[in-house]
């Protein structure tokens, strides 16, 4: 089986703590040999800094997946932004030599080499090759009778050129892997669009952010679903906290409870909504949290 | 006029020439339907090397979603070569406050998002470490972050022209 380290990002560890739990409880039930990936920093986050800077960029992205390349291990991300500039980074070094030989200038300032000898993974492309949708299905002890709005996030699938993962217009290989817990994935308008924190725009543009957000969670209430999932910790803030925001921007009352698939999938494997962090979410939604405690206990 | 975009754009092998002007890309963008960006007339500033594409807020109102560049019946690479333009106008010294914060956080603490006091606090409800093996525990690798940004100049291009 492939050997993986976790990349961390800084959503995840410095934001969102049960992600990084979930995405642990979930390898490790399923026999995956995970290691830590110590000393990683920032991807650093595609939006911006690629919008910045190509060689510090690239220089950065390199050195985290050099940490990786050292331990003869392949990166596994579990964040669509940290995916993009990884995967990015490490496609254009192997097959730039005049790009990988500068950044290898920069490199050796702190005494390593980008060799080209990994790969990078990211948690939703992971689990659709292996096990796929039907064996993980088999392996589900805990089907969840639950109701999803799924957004795969934009940088999972696009650009298609680089990332091969097929059609960006309705894809269909992330909504196999929810079904596969029991949940059913219902469609609904404008489900591909972006949640609107990427580029730069939610931390440059909050206002404008926001409001997209906003379209995207009344296309979601419409849909009348449990909770949204995605697979991606930037996507994850912008629907749980921006929630918050949107109520107090624009008035409105949403409560939608926002999972990331590691925690979906951690239900599905027999763990429970405490350990996988899913209370701690800005968005408090006491009927779901019920449902989700009901389901994890076998009472429906 | 200056040739500087379209050369910098042909040079990063991002042909923006073959645009006929049918805004599908305008068509397709979401921010663009609710914000002033309008990918279309951002390209066509770019082709005419219009230097006022530089400071365009708008600019930074793409989220990246690449929608543009995938639905492009012309195949041009737009997304890229917006982030081409976007950095040829850092290089200018045109960058929004907030993304100048971004840098910084990134500069000081590796992490464009660094822990804080109440994450730490939930990592520990979790039966997790609550220090992340992440750059935050390593000293020695957060000195590594640095002196890499400081090789590449990051510094230098965040300081206000």
């Amino acid at each position: 089986m492939t050997k993986l380290s976790l990349f961390l990002g800084c959503i995840v560890p410095n934001r969102y703590p049960g992600i990084e739990k979930a995405t642990k409880i979930c390898l490790d039930r399923l026999g995956f040999d995970l290691a830590e990936l110590s000393g990683a920093s920032c991807c650093p986050a595609p939006g911006v800094f690629k919008s910045f800077d190509k060689a510090s960029w690239l220089a950065l992205a390199a050195r985290n997946v050099v940490l990786s390349e050292e331990m003869g291990r392949e990166v596994l991300t579990i964040c669509n932004g940290c995916y993009a500039s990884l995967e990015d980074a490490n496609l254009e070094l192997k097959g730039n030599p005049d790009l990988k030989k500068e950044t290898n200038e920069y490199l050796k300032e702190i005494g390593l080499e980008f060799k080209g000898n990994t790969e990078v993974r990211h948690i939703i492309e992971l689990l659709y090759k292996d096990p796929g949708p039907e064996k993980l299905k088999a392996l589900v002890t805990t089907p969840l009778d639950l109701k999803v709005a799924l957004h795969y996030g934009c940088h999972l699938i696009k650009p298609s050129a680089e990332r091969k993962l097929g059609d960006t217009e309705s894809p269909v290989f992330f909504d196999e892997l929810v079904e596969a817990t029991g949940a059913k994935s219902v469609d609904y308008t404008d489900k591909m669009m972006c949640c609107g924190a990427g580029g730069g725009v939610r931390s440059g543009h909050v206002r404008e952010s926001l409001e997209m957000l906003e379209h995207k969670l009344a296309c979601i209430r419409e849909a009348e679903v449990d909770c949204i999932v995605n697979a991606c910790p930037f996507c994850h803030l912008q629907f749980d906290r921006g929630q918050l925001a949107v109520n107090e921007e624009f008035g409105t009352d949403y409560s939608i409870p926002v999972l990331h698939y590691s925690q979906l999938l951690g239900l599905a494997l027999g763990a429970s909504p405490d350990e996988l962090g899913i209370e701690q979410n800005a968005v408090q939604n006491l009927e779901f949290l019920a449902k989700i405690y009901e389901i994890s206990a076998g009472l429906r | 006029m200056s040739e500087e975009i379209l050369d910098m754009l042909k040079a990063a092998g991002l042909d923006v020439l073959a645009c006929m002007h049918c805004g599908t890309c305008t068509g397709s963008c979401p921010s663009g339907r609710h914000t002033s960006l309008n990918t279309r007339r951002i390209l066509r500033d770019a082709r005419k090397n219009r230097d006022a594409v530089l400071s365009d807020d708008s600019l930074w109102l793409c989220t990246t979603c690449y929608t543009c560049q995938e639905r492009c019946p012309r195949q041009i690479p737009i997304t890229d070569a917006l982030l081409e333009i976007r950095r040829l106008a850092v290089r200018k010294g045109f960058m929004l406050p907030e993304h100048r914060k971004v840098s910084e956080l990134v500069l000081n603490y590796g992490h464009a998002v660094p822990l804080d006091e109440e994450t730490k606090k939930k990592r520990e409800e979790l039966g997790l470490d609550p220090l992340p093996e992440t750059v935050r525990k390593y000293p020695d690798a957060l000195r590594d972050v640095q002196t890499l940004l400081r090789a590449c100049k990051f510094e230098e291009l965040l300081a206000e022209k």
